[in-house]
């Protein structure tokens, strides 16, 4: 049971879905534009898997249920667990046969509004990602056409699949639609940044605004880390050391043979990042206070380093205001229920 | 929006002699100025950054491939494009950058 922040209960999930609908706002993207902190209005959605409580149930189900992977052991929340930010607070992820893998879990908060994904970007879309850590030797390691007769001679999931997807059956497909309907669900809420970026002035101390003013000025992380969710979905290399015991790790370029692409990898969401140490594709880092020191330093491989790198000079104050900032970027705490699932 | 930023790209259009012109792509705000742009074989497009951080511009089309670097704003770089064919070309650093360069002969 997952028990922390997050409090388990369970309730309807249409109530979930209104939440989120209401959560995200119904700002217009010109005013989103005109204010890029402010809260964004729904994420885009494919046309062909609009959103409905039946494919949001059906996927938190998948989501949550260990018989997707090769082993049953193994589900998507065992990694992206709600009780440690939607991660899993190692500084990398654990996968198929207890092996520890080259990266770290990245959050899955807010991954809606992604328009690449993962660390690498080797994704396209919600949907394309939805069963690649399923299919992933090193991951999830099953093999589709196994985990759709599996799914196929368990009676709750033929119900529950013909009522998210009339007629189109339990596929590869619709398996992965129902995952990202899903996670498009998972959205970050308002935090004390947002109330104060709204008006509410006593919303954070002094310290977190300075903060603020630092990270889109002096310290500059907001030329990647930008917008409402912080991120510029590009990909950059930030000079991270490899530690002794980890293999080299190229990062974008094996998705797009660049040289600024070696060792570059996509820039992650900062929203409710004071709850999902370890930091960086490599897990290197296990507080914020070490986070900014790298990036004061400038970085420490210099080799390939993304130009937009330099040493910034910042004073201890300056630091610990960054950090303040950061912290701010935490949601209110929401309820995530955990499904029963059919048998 | 399009017709605009097509205009403006052709206004650049320099006719550098009888069978080749040069024109100007802009980088500004994580966009290219436009999204399709059609030359001849033997024309030149200088990608110019507008924003103030790093831009990457590339392709790996088979038509033409290219690695322009990172370079600043206010900075520009220009290739040419011998071959006919489609030219996929984007920015390594923000990957929903897109243009399409059409080379006819």
């Amino acid at each position: 049971m997952y028990i922390n922040r997050y409090l388990i209960c369970r309730s309807a999930l249409t109530t979930l879905l209104l939440c989120w609908l209401f959560s995200v706002g119904t700002v217009d993207a010109a005013a989103s534009k005109a204010d890029p902190y402010r809260p964004a209005g729904m994420a885009p959605i494919p046309a062909d898997n609009t959103a409905t409580p039946a494919r949001v149930e059906l996927g938190k189900m998948l989501f949550f249920d260990p018989r997707l992977s090769g082993s049953q052991w193994i589900s998507c929340a065992s990694c992206h667990n709600p009780a440690l930010g939607w991660s899993d607070g190692l500084p990398t992820a654990i996968g198929a046969g207890m092996k520890k893998l080259p990266r770290a879990t990245p959050t899955i908060l807010n991954v809606a509004y992604n328009t690449i994904f993962m660390w690498d970007g080797r994704a396209a879309s919600l949907e394309d990602q939805a069963t690649g850590p399923i299919k992933a030797k090193a991951e999830m390691d099953q093999d589709m056409t196994i985990l759709v007769e599996r799914l196929n001679a368990i009676p709750g999931y033929g119900k529950a699949f013909e009522h998210a997807y009339p007629g189109e059956g339990i596929t590869e497909k619709t398996i992965a639609k129902a995952l990202a309907s899903y996670e498009r669900t998972i959205v970050s809420t308002n935090s004390p940044f947002d109330r104060w970026h709204a008006g509410n002035k006593k919303a954070v101390d002094d310290s977190t605004k300075r903060g603020f003013e630092l990270f889109t000025g002096k310290a500059k992380c907001s030329v990647c880390h930008e917008g409402f969710n912080f991120t510029d979905n590009g990909f950059h290399n930030i000079g991270l050391k490899t530690l002794k015991d980890m293999a080299e790790d190229v990062g974008r370029f094996n998705q797009r043979k660049v040289k600024i692409n070696h060792g570059a990898f996509k820039t992650p969401t900062l929203r409710d990042v004071a709850l999902t140490a370890p930091y960086m594709h490599n897990g290197i880092y296990q507080t914020l206070e070490e986070v900014v020191d790298h990036y004061d330093r400038g970085g420490d491989v210099k080799d390939n380093l993304d130009p937009n790198m330099e040493p910034l000079n910042l004073t201890l104050q300056e630091k610990q205001d960054l950090v303040a900032f950061l912290k701010s970027l935490t949601s209110q705490p929401v309820l995530v229920t955990i499904p029963q699932l059919p048998r | 929006m399009f017709f605009r930023n097509l205009f403006g790209c052709l206004l650049f259009a320099i006719a550098a002699n009888a069978s080749a012109a040069e024109f100007k792509v802009d980088q500004k705000d994580k966009q290219f100025s436009v999204s399709h742009l059609k030359i001849k074989a033997g024309d030149t497009v200088n990608f110019v950054n507008g924003d103030p951080f790093f831009h990457n511009v590339f392709s790996l089309s088979d038509a033409k491939t290219f690695d322009l670097g990172s370079y600043p704003q206010g900075q520009g770089r220009a290739i040419t494009f011998n071959n006919p064919g489609v030219v996929e070309v984007e920015c390594a650093i923000h990957s929903q950058m897109k243009l399409v360069i059409e080379v006819t002969k």
